[in-house]
Formats: C-alpha cells, sequence, structure tokens
C-alpha cells in the first residue's frame, strides 16, 4: 500500500488533435513503465474502433512510478476518460475518481471549443488543472497568446503553463514534476469502513470481468469479500492488480489508490459504474453520491441483411452485451424485416460504435431501423406504457396523451456561429434557457426534445461551427406534446422499419425531407414507386420515382456470355444487401441514410 | 416394344441410324488493328508487324486440336471477327476454311461471315476473301457522317463507306452494315435520316447499337473525367431507341434481337447460335467457345494476348487458357440471358435447372414487360429496352 501523500492521480482534458495520447504515450515512456522497444503509438486506446476514430470510448487508465526531483518515489495514475457526450456519465465517474487535470491546448491552434465540456467537468469535479501547451516547437506556436486565452475564456492562471512537445519529449520532465508538485494528493481514511467507486469494467477472455476502482476510504485486500451496493451482489475477490499498463498483481490496495480486481463476476452488466464497493461485513452504511444506474436513451432495430445471419447476429450480440452493461436487447419482429433485436444505447455514438463492431468483429450486415427515443402512453384507462418502437404504437383511440424526454443542452460556441447555433436549436423545437459569455465565446443553454437530437443534431451542430462548439447534455424529464406517428409508404406498402413519432408541426418538414432522401436512396425500377409520409391515413409528403425506360446492353455475342453471367454474380451479391417491400428492393443504407437531414 | 418379345422368326434388330450429329459453329478470332477505336472494348491490338505465316499456321492448328474433342459435326457457319478479319491476308483466310472444311466439312447451306472495315485498303481485299469462301460481309460503316466518324475514331469518310458498301453488294451474296447511334450531341431527327440512308443502302441485315462507353477504353476515361459530352439523357435514348425499331420494322427488317435488324430469312445464323444456345467452337486470341460434350456444358476461353496466345499454341499445342463445366444452373442461366435477346426468346424447357420462376416471372408478366406462350418466354416491346434489368429481376 501507498501512502496517499505519495499518489498523485490525474487525467489529461484536451481537445482531440492536441496531443493527449501523445503525451500519455511520453509519459509511460518517460517513467519506464514500459520499455522502449514495447511502446506502440496510442498505446491507450485499445480498442480497434478507438484508434479509428481518434476517440476513447473505455476509460484506460495507467499507474506509473515516478522518482521526482526531490528524491521522493511517487504513484501517478493516469486515467484517460471518454470525450464524448453519449459517454458523459462515465466521464464524470472517471473524473471523480482523480483529483487533478493536465489540460492539454496546442500552442499554435489555442483553446477549442471542445476543450471546454471536458474542462468543465473537471472544474466540477474540484479538480486542480495544470495547463500544459503542447507543440511549441512548431513556428506557429504563440504560448502568450494562447495562455491569455485560457485566462480569458476559461478563466485559469496560465502563467505557469508547461510548454512542452509531446512529439519530441521537450518538456516532459516538467511535466511529471507539475504533477507531483501543483496537484494535491487524494485524502482518505485508511482505518474506516471500504469505500471504493466502480470506476469502470470490462471483460478480458480469460479473466472475465475486470473492475476498476478508486479506493475512497479503507483499505482492500485480494481474497475480501465484497459487496457492490447498488446491486447488493457479494463476491470474493480472487485477483488484485493495478495497470502499468499491462496487469500486475498487487496485495491490497488503500486509500487514494487505483486499481483492479477480479471477483469470478460473469457479465459486465452485473457491475454498474459508479457504484459503491464496500466490505461484506462492516461495511460502510453510506454510498459514494452520484450513482445512477445505465440508462439506455436511444433505441433502434438491428436486423441481418441475410435472414440466414439471424442466429450468429443474436451469438454476437449475446458477447458484446457481456462487455458493455450500458447497452440493452431485445427479440424484434417485423414485417418487413423479419427477426431481429431492438436495441437500447447511451446515445448515437454509442449506437454507431456498437454497430460498427458488430459489422467488422463479428463480420455481419446489418440494416438499422429509425432511432427512437422512449416515449410515455398515458392510456385513456389511466395506465403508462413506455413506446421504444413506433411500430409497436397501439390504436390511437386507446392513448390519452404521449410525452417525450426533454434534454437540458449546454452549447459553448465561438460567438461568430452562435446564430447558426440558435436557429438549429430553434429548428428542433427548443426552447432558450439561458445565453451567457465567456470572452469570445458564448455559452447556450437549451431544454430540447431528446427525440430532436438522437438523430443528427451532433453532426448538425459540428457542421454549422465548423467543429468549434462542444456539446453536453442532460436529461431533465419527460414532457406532454402533440406527438404522431408518421409512417413511410413505398409503392403503397407502409415500411415499419422506416415509422417514427414526430411531433405534429415538424410532421411535413421531416415528411418531406424523407420522401426526398428515399428518392435518392432507392433504385429506379422497371415502374414507377410512389413514395408517400403518412400520418393515420392521411399523406402528408409524396414524391415519385419514375420508372427506368432504358437499360439493356446493347452488343452481346459469344464472347460476352461469360461476362454476362460474372455481372449476374455480383448483381446478387448486390441484392442481399437490399430488402423486398412488396415488389420494390430497398438498400439497406437507406433505412440509417433517410433520417440524416440536412436542415 | 414389340408383342412377344425376340423371336427366332424375325430378323435380327437393325440400330437405329446414328442422330443427325448436332451442327456446329466456328468463330476465329483476328485481333489486329490498324487503330484502336476509342470506344472499343474488343480484344484488339494495333502491331506493326504481323507474322501471317505463323498465324495461319497457329489457327489451323488450333481447328485439328478442337476437331480432335469434337468429333465429326458438320459446320453450320465460320465467323471472323475481331480487331480487324479484313486486315488479314486472304490466304490465311483460304487456309483456315480448308482446314475447317476438311476438319469437319461444311453443311450445305453453310454461312461465312466476315467482318470488315470500309477503307479501301481492305476494300481492296473483298474479292480475293470472297474466292476465298467468304460469302456474307458485315461491314463496319458505324456512322454515314464525317463528323460522327472522326469522334467516334474512325480511319474511313462516309463516301468511302457507301463506296464499300456497294463493291460488298457486288462482291458478296450477303451484306449487313454495323451502326453506332446515341452518339454525341444526335438528334432522333438527324438519327432518322441517317439511319433512312442506311436502309437504302442496306442488303437485308443491320446491326444497330446504342453507344455504350466501356471501362477501360478512352472513351471510359474521358467520361470518367468529365469530359465526353452530349451523349444522350434517358429521354433521348429511348426516342433513339424508338426511332430505330419504328423505321426498321417499316422497311421490312424489324429487330430480330436486341441491335439486329434483319429482313425475314438474312438474320446472322452464326450469331443465332449464340444467342439459342448452340455449340460453337472458338479459336483465336481471347475467343471463348461452348460445347455439349459428354452431357456436359463447356465453356472454353482462349489466351487473351496475342503473342502469348501465338506462344502457347506453338508451345504447348494448345491456345486454351482455362475451360470449365458450367454448372446446369449457369448453363440455364446464360440460356436466358442470351435467348431473351431475341425477339422469339427462349424455351421455357430450357429453363428447368433455374427452378420455378413463377414468383419472378408472374409480376413481370403482369407488368406487361415479358409474355410466356406457346412453350416460350420472350420480353415484350415494352420489355426488351429494359432487358438487363429483367434479367436481375428474374435472376439476380
Amino acid at each position: 500500500m501507498t501512502d496517499p501523500a505519495r499518489i498523485r492521480n490525474f487525467s489529461i482534458v484536451a481537445h482531440i488533435d492536441h496531443g493527449k495520447s501523445t503525451l500519455a504515450d511520453r509519459l509511460i515512456q518517460a517513467t519506464g513503465t514500459v520499455a522502449d522497444r514495447d511502446m506502440k503509438d496510442q498505446i491507450l486506446d485499445s480498442m480497434e474502433i478507438e484508434r479509428e476514430r481518434g476517440i476513447t470510448i473505455k476509460a484506460n487508465t495507467v499507474r506509473l512510478d515516478y522518482r521526482a526531483k526531490d528524491g521522493q518515489d511517487y504513484v501517478l495514475n493516469l486515467i484517460d476518460t471518454p470525450g464524448h457526450v453519449d459517454f458523459a456519465y462515465e466521464v464524470s465517474r472517471s473524473m471523480r475518481a482523480v483529483e487533478g487535470s493536465l489540460l492539454v491546448v496546442d500552442a499554435s491552434q489555442g483553446v477549442e471549443a471542445q476543450t471546454l465540456a471536458n474542462v468543465y467537468q473537471a472544474i466540477d469535479a474540484g479538480h486542480e488543472i495544470v495547463p500544459v501547451l503542447n507543440k511549441i516547437d512548431l513556428p506557429a506556436a504563440d504560448p502568450d497568446r494562447v495562455r491569455a486565452q485560457i485566462e480569458d475564456v476559461i478563466g485559469l492562471d496560465a502563467s505557469d503553463a508547461v510548454l512542452i512537445s509531446a512529439k519530441s519529449g521537450l518538456g516532459i520532465p516538467d511535466v511529471l514534476e507539475a504533477i507531483v508538485h501543483r496537484l494535491p494528493p487524494p485524502r482518505g481514511d485508511r482505518d474506516a469502513p471500504l469505500k471504493a467507486m466502480l470506476v469502470d469494467s470490462w471483460y478480458d477472455p480469460y479473466l472475465g470481468v475486470v473492475v476498476m476502482i478508486r479506493v475512497m476510504d479503507g483499505v482492500v485486500r485480494k481474497g475480501d469479500r465484497i459487496r457492490m451496493m447498488a446491486t447488493g451482489a457479494v463476491y470474493g475477490i480472487d485477483k488484485l492488480a493495478v495497470l502499468r499498463p499491462q496487469m500486475k498483481d498487487i496485495a491490497e490496495l488503500g486509500p487514494g489508490e487505483i486499481g483492479v480486481f477480479t471477483a469470478s463476476i460473469k457479465q459486465v452488466r452485473d457491475t454498474r459504474v459508479g457504484d459503491t464497493i464496500t466490505h461484506e461485513r462492516r461495511g460502510t452504511d453510506t454510498p459514494l453520491p452520484g450513482f445512477k444506474p445505465a440508462q439506455p436513451v436511444v433505441f433502434c432495430g438491428l436486423f441481418p441483411v441475410d435472414a440466414a445471419q439471424f442466429e450468429d447476429l443474436r451469438d454476437a450480440i449475446e458477447k458484446l452485451a457481456l462487455n458493455d452493461a450500458s447497452f440493452s436487447y431485445e427479440m424484434e419482429t417485423s414485417a418487413a424485416l423479419g427477426f431481429g433485436f431492438r436495441c437500447g444505447f447511451l446515445g448515437l455514438l454509442h449506437l454507431e460504435v456498437i454497430r460498427d463492431r458488430l459489422e467488422r468483429e463479428y463480420d455481419l450486415d446489418l440494416i438499422t431501423t429509425a432511432p427512437s427515443v422512449v416515449y410515455h402512453l398515458h392510456m385513456k384507462d389511466g395506465t403508462m406504457r413506455d413506446l421504444h418502437n413506433p411500430a409497436d404504437m397501439p390504436d390511437l383511440t386507446l392513448v390519452d396523451h404521449i410525452e417525450e424526454p426533454r434534454i437540458k443542452a449546454t452549447i459553448l460556441v465561438p460567438d461568430e456561429y452562435l446564430g447558426d447555433v440558435l436557429k438549429l436549436c430553434q429548428d428542433r423545437r427548443g426552447i432558450q434557457l439561458n445565453l451567457t459569455y465567456a470572452g469570445s465565446r458564448a455559452m447556450v443553454e437549451y431544454d430540447l426534445p431528446l427525440n430532436e437530437v438522437v438523430f443528427d443534431f451532433y453532426d448538425r451542430l459540428k457542421s454549422v461551427t465548423k467543429g468549434y462548439a462542444s456539446f453536453d447534455y442532460q436529461i431533465t424529464g419527460y414532457r406532454q406534446d402533440n406527438l404522431v406517428k408518421m409512417q413511410i409508404l413505398v409503392n403503397g406498402e407502409p415500411v415499419d422499419a422506416l415509422s417514427m413519432m414526430v411531433h405534429r408541426d415538424r410532421a411535413e418538414t421531416r415528411g418531406r425531407a424523407m420522401v426526398e432522401k428515399l428518392k435518392e436512396l432507392i433504385p429506379r425500377h422497371m415502374f414507377q414507386i410512389p413514395i408517400q409520409a403518412a400520418i393515420g391515413g392521411k399523406v402528408i409528403a409524396r414524391e415519385t420515382l419514375s420508372a427506368l425506360r432504358k437499360d439493356v446492353t446493347a452488343k452481346c455475342y459469344g464472347g460476352d456470355a461469360t461476362r454476362k453471367r460474372k455481372l449476374l454474380e455480383k448483381q446478387k451479391a448486390g441484392k442481399k444487401r437490399m430488402r423486398q417491400f412488396g415488389k420494390v428492393d430497398i438498400p439497406q443504407e437507406a433505412f440509417i441514410s433517410a433520417l440524416k437531414m440536412d436542415g | 416394344m414389340r408383342a412377344g418379345g425376340p423371336s427366332a422368326y424375325l430378323p435380327p434388330m437393325i440400330p437405329d441410324p446414328a442422330p443427325p450429329a448436332e451442327p456446329l459453329a466456328l468463330y476465329v478470332h483476328w485481333p489486329f488493328c490498324a487503330a484502336k477505336c476509342p470506344y472499343c472494348d474488343f480484344n484488339s491490338h494495333v502491331a506493326p508487324r504481323v507474322d501471317h505465316e505463323g498465324w495461319r499456321r497457329a489457327l489451323v492448328a488450333e481447328i485439328a486440336r478442337m476437331r480432335a474433342e469434337t468429333g465429326p459435326r458438320p459446320l453450320s457457319s465460320v465467323f471472323f471477327g475481331g480487331g480487324t478479319p479484313s486486315l488479314m491476308e486472304p490466304e490465311t483466310v483460304e487456309a483456315v476454311l480448308e482446314a475447317a472444311r476438311a476438319a469437319w466439312g461444311f453443311r450445305n447451306d453453310v454461312e461465312i461471315t466476315m467482318e470488315a472495315n470500309p477503307a479501301s485498303a481492305d476494300a481492296g481485299r473483298f474479292r480475293a476473301y470472297a474466292a476465298a469462301g467468304v460469302g456474307r460481309l458485315s461491314l463496319g460503316v458505324q456512322a454515314l457522317d464525317d463528323r460522327a466518324l472522326r469522334a467516334l475514331g474512325r480511319l474511313h469518310g462516309a463516301d468511302e463507306a457507301r463506296a464499300a458498301l456497294r463493291l460488298a453488294r457486288e462482291v458478296f451474296g450477303r451484306v449487313s452494315l454495323d451502326l453506332i447511334y446515341a452518339r454525341q450531341d444526335q438528334t432522333p431527327e438527324a438519327w432518322a435520316a441517317e439511319l433512312a440512308e442506311a436502309l437504302r443502302l442496306a442488303d437485308g441485315h443491320l446491326s444497330l447499337y446504342a453507344l455504350t462507353i466501356e471501362d477501360g477504353t478512352a472513351f471510359g476515361a474521358r467520361w470518367r473525367a468529365g469530359r465526353l459530352r452530349g451523349l444522350p439523357d434517358e429521354d433521348r435514348a429511348v426516342a433513339l431507341w424508338e426511332v430505330t425499331q419504328r423505321l426498321t420494322e417499316a422497311a421490312g427488317l424489324p429487330a430480330y434481337e436486341i441491335s439486329n435488324h434483319a429482313r425475314p430469312g438474312e438474320e446472322s445464323r452464326h450469331n443465332l447460335t449464340y444467342w439459342r444456345g448452340g455449340d460453337w467452337v472458338g479459336i483465336g486470341p481471347g475467343a471463348h467457345g461452348r460445347l455439349t460434350l459428354g452431357g456436359r456444358r463447356w465453356a472454353t476461353e482462349a489466351v487473351r494476348a496475342p503473342g502469348a496466345w501465338l506462344a502457347a499454341v506453338a508451345g504447348r499445342g494448345s491456345g486454351e487458357a482455362a475451360r470449365e463445366a458450367l454448372p446446369p444452373r449457369e448453363a440455364a442461366e446464360e440460356r436466358l440471358m442470351m435467348g431473351l435477346r431475341l425477339a422469339e426468346g427462349v424455351e421455357e424447357a430450357a429453363l428447368g435447372p433455374l427452378g420455378d420462376l413463377e414468383a419472378r416471372l408472374g409480376p413481370l408478366e403482369a407488368e406487361g414487360l415479358l409474355v410466356r406462350e406457346g412453350g416460350r418466354l420472350r420480353a415484350t416491346e415494352r420489355g426488351r429496352p429494359l432487358l438487363d434489368a429483367l434479367l436481375r429481376a428474374i435472376l439476380a
């Protein structure tokens, strides 16, 4: 066990390309935690999709041993946190597990809006923050301007910001010294009952579920019987370790320490991020504040393109769910798409990540249906039920009224883009709550319906602000509104996978956008195809896809027969990526692309 | 069955005479051209010097090799294609035809066709080709308009084409001419006028091809780069197709295949072999063949590059690059793809291996794109310009 006075726990807050991962790599190297020959770039971003998208989805951590210039040995724990709003809760838990943050800013680019949301999370968590200016060796670096900007925009004293080049290694020793001397040590009572926060958990094929914890009070040892306070489940600790970044066994973890354990836990979903872990006997009665069970907020259907792949999809979803407690699923049957699953996600990025992993790691071709939020249906008989899937909408005569989830959105944006952001929020049925300025940045708060946000709000926000806005939200509750189910009919046949709940006032606009998009996405057929949006029996938008009139190979003689046959094989493969609705083939991309609106 | 069983009183049984051998077609590929046309994706090459003697020997050797496989079957047609076969030395044509006759024998009504360019140098050899046995010439006129011919990269002019056509009609029993339409900036009116002239000059057979931009051609590259302008949109393409059908029908040369028009009886019997699923031997670089041997349908393909083909024939005694026994389903798919190109359609009996097609054919029939009658399946007037889409709907 380490004396808390010799521990420093920290995270790194940075805009996406400002060098967070490179700095983490340098710290790992400079402390000799990983031998140079074993280094590969961005060692902490372990998932292929994380590396590709340049985002962190799971919290990663590493424990570094550092002998400071004062001759003392310190233990430094770096937690690398996810940076996307879908994982805002996970971020907030990671932030609560450490006492300080390094705020890494590119010395030529300056503070970017996306840095702000995370830095405010760090401030909320009571962190001591050390500004670090990276890439100071670039010709365009302007540390003075960026220092002033940090003070102006964030309100942090940047006069003794550390100047570094993570790429060349310049200034890395100064960062380590700043961590030791400027960040506070953790506090905690070694003699109090055990109180540890569950920061993260994941499935390891050899070890089963691995749980990452931060000990607040007390001491945990290998062999201890522990209780998860939210679930009440009791386990015996089989293995206790720290991450360097590989697991290294340790006998005990005391206050301020961060480590992992295994305890024959079968599924990741048996562990809840933010839960408090204590001893089975003589444990604490008061859990740590802030625990929230994971609540999927966006639902969609996932169907195999090839119906024969349903069992493979089931296996894949079950395996993924073992490693992701925040993702829920149940079987669904669609008239058009056959057997599949209705799945719940933390947000749209989470949805895309899961879908990508299913397609890539399990080699499946999937159709994704319109994402939907959870509506509350208040029935005439006084009961209330959740609606996860617009296809399940009961007969309207039975429904008294419908409520939809609302969020409070916080958007930070350079003021030149403010007008576009306000327009976007208004268009999405937003109600402005607050507007303040910090330097040349505006902070707006909006009350928005979640269903206007789940489709493409974040994409639109990034596009209208050229990426300079940051966005965060929390669900605030449910409110009644004039909501209707809109159906899409292709050649007169309703396509259940495309039906959605919309606000009555927005139905025409959405319906028009959908039918226009579908007109582009559906290939022409040998007959004309009406594409309609309808509410109840009433058509509110219509487009007609004209009939194909000429499609014939001019020359086809003996030598062309083989070529034609090979082309046919390709066409057969192409047709597998289509779904047939009545006489019409709809490509699978249409199901998700049709939902992305341009306005 | 004879009642009473075999009896010593009856004369010994005489076996039935062997069924008449199925006729066979022979395709001969001559891969060389004087210049490569920008729209052409055929296996054609421009060579500075051709070893005519060597090519002659190789083609003759291939005939002998194939004869050993097919056994005795009379040739119903021979077709010299290319490339530009009218660049062949007449001696080569003569040697190939002699070898073919010696190998298989010709049916009395054998049809021997050669593709030719209207350039005067080629036309100068017409009589020699006729003397060697060519009875039908397929002349690559392509356009009756000088500007259009230049745009298509052709080496001849319209007057040269008219002269070649007159000469060909004097020299050969049967003449066909090829035109390309749906060209850059071509209006339906201009095409109607050009086609009307072609119908006056024609002898009984026309091949009328809508210009197709193929990958791997100069036009393909220009089109991708956005530098091939004035190609017809779908409306104009349909108008041009309709003009083509209307004028040829009025002149008594209706389409018997998507792009081929003939006075009844003047159809290309050689090409009908392809579309009707008959057997043919293909020799020369890149030539494909189809042979039914021992109850299986074989697809053969020759080495594509001319030099490599020549070396293969000389070196290992065969120009063949690949052969494959088509599974019955694929053979039937091919029958359908080829057969539906014909106005007469395809026998439904040949489509057995495709299984029950009712669910696919029914809606297309209801849509008025296909008809089934007299045991045959064929595309209607509305269905024919949509044939590729129809085939996808049936087979994909």
